[in-house]
């Protein structure tokens, strides 16, 4: 099988560094564009919900950053694993790079959801919810992740072992997502992906896709960025970065 | 205008839950564009160095 010559060069980190660099700006401005007008959408144009009133404006960023925390997992996951068996350098450098921003994400998700939970359910947390408990265990794999990584010294080495990991834990994601379907949880069943379509008027569902989409941009935006200085720190002195600094990169 | 930001008693949730997220969004975009500025000023130190002559190779090229 030949493969296409730009697959190939997704190997060589000059040009994904340069490709990055070019494709940030794009992905920066469009995210926060969309994040101001969805939010804005949301908090202030969208009706409040029929039982749940005003607290429903909370489905405007909870279920998007719950999304970006398990993708990020899948892009960490896979791109360890592609890094673990072909031996590429920028695959790894791609997971360590998804890592804290999933993190960071899947904290929101919890986060919003505990604001939610209150008004709602009368609870923040939930201790044995299936759904709380497993989003919490992907909160806890990334974390792992993290930590095992700072127990080498050699990069080489921390790269296959944390790949092993990531690559395991990757069967966390269809649990978190099934959850609501497998088990009894207090929380409720995907509004999105429910039987006949999502369960939500068209002035909820607009800025509800308006604000999965402006997240994905600005998880990408953020991973690109990270992806830059992971492969300026890998490949130290090459001199293909000498003539970057040289040129007076920021 | 208040009743906006009350908005009928869950305020408190709906704006923490806002404001949490952004606070992290701004967080994550600084740490990101952070961990590039150092990446790049080591590399720049390292340059530098570099341009300090080394001794020279013992073994010969070929010709």
């Amino acid at each position: 099988m030949k493969l296409p010559r730009w697959f190939h060069q997704l190997g060589s980190p000059p040009y994904v560094y340069r490709l990055a660099e070019r494709l940030c700006p794009w992905l920066g401005g469009l995210g926060i564009l969309l994040l101001a007008v969805g939010g804005f959408w949301g908090l202030v144009i969208a009706p409040p919900d029929y039982q749940q009133g005003e607290s429903a404006r909370i489905l405007y960023i909870h279920p998007q950053t719950a999304y970006i925390g398990m993708m990020a997992y899948v892009v960490m996951a896979v791109a360890a694993g592609v890094g673990y068996v072909w031996r590429l350098k920028i695959a790894h450098a791609v997971a360590v790079s998804a890592a804290p921003i999933g993190a960071w994400f899947t904290f929101c998700a919890l986060f919003t959801g505990a604001v939610w939970g209150r008004p709602t359910w009368g609870t923040y947390w939930q201790w044995g919810d299936p759904r709380i408990m497993f989003e919490a265990l992907l909160l806890f794999l990334f974390l792992g992740y993290l930590a095992l990584r700072g127990a080498f010294d050699e990069r080489d080495k921390a790269d296959r072992v944390t790949a092993i990991l990531a690559v395991v834990g990757v069967v966390n994601v269809p649990i978190v997502h099934y959850s609501v379907e497998w088990w009894n949880s207090l929380h409720q069943t995907s509004t999105l992906l429910s039987e006949g379509g999502p369960a939500m008027t068209t002035d909820m569902l607009i800025p509800f896709l308006i604000m999965f989409a402006a997240f994905t941009l600005t998880f990408y935006w953020l991973l690109l960025r990270r992806l830059q200085a992971e492969i300026v720190e890998r490949e130290g002195d090459a001199r293909w970065i000498r003539e970057l600094v040289a040129e007076g990169a920021r | 205008m208040s009743e906006f930001f009350s908005m009928n008693g869950h305020g408190a949730y709906v704006w923490s839950a806002y404001g949490i997220t952004l606070a992290v969004l701004i967080l994550n975009a600084w740490l990101a564009r952070a961990k590039l500025l150092a990446a790049l000023q080591r590399a720049r130190e390292l340059a530098n160095q570099a341009e300090v002559p080394r001794k020279q190779p013992t073994v010969r090229r070929l010709q």
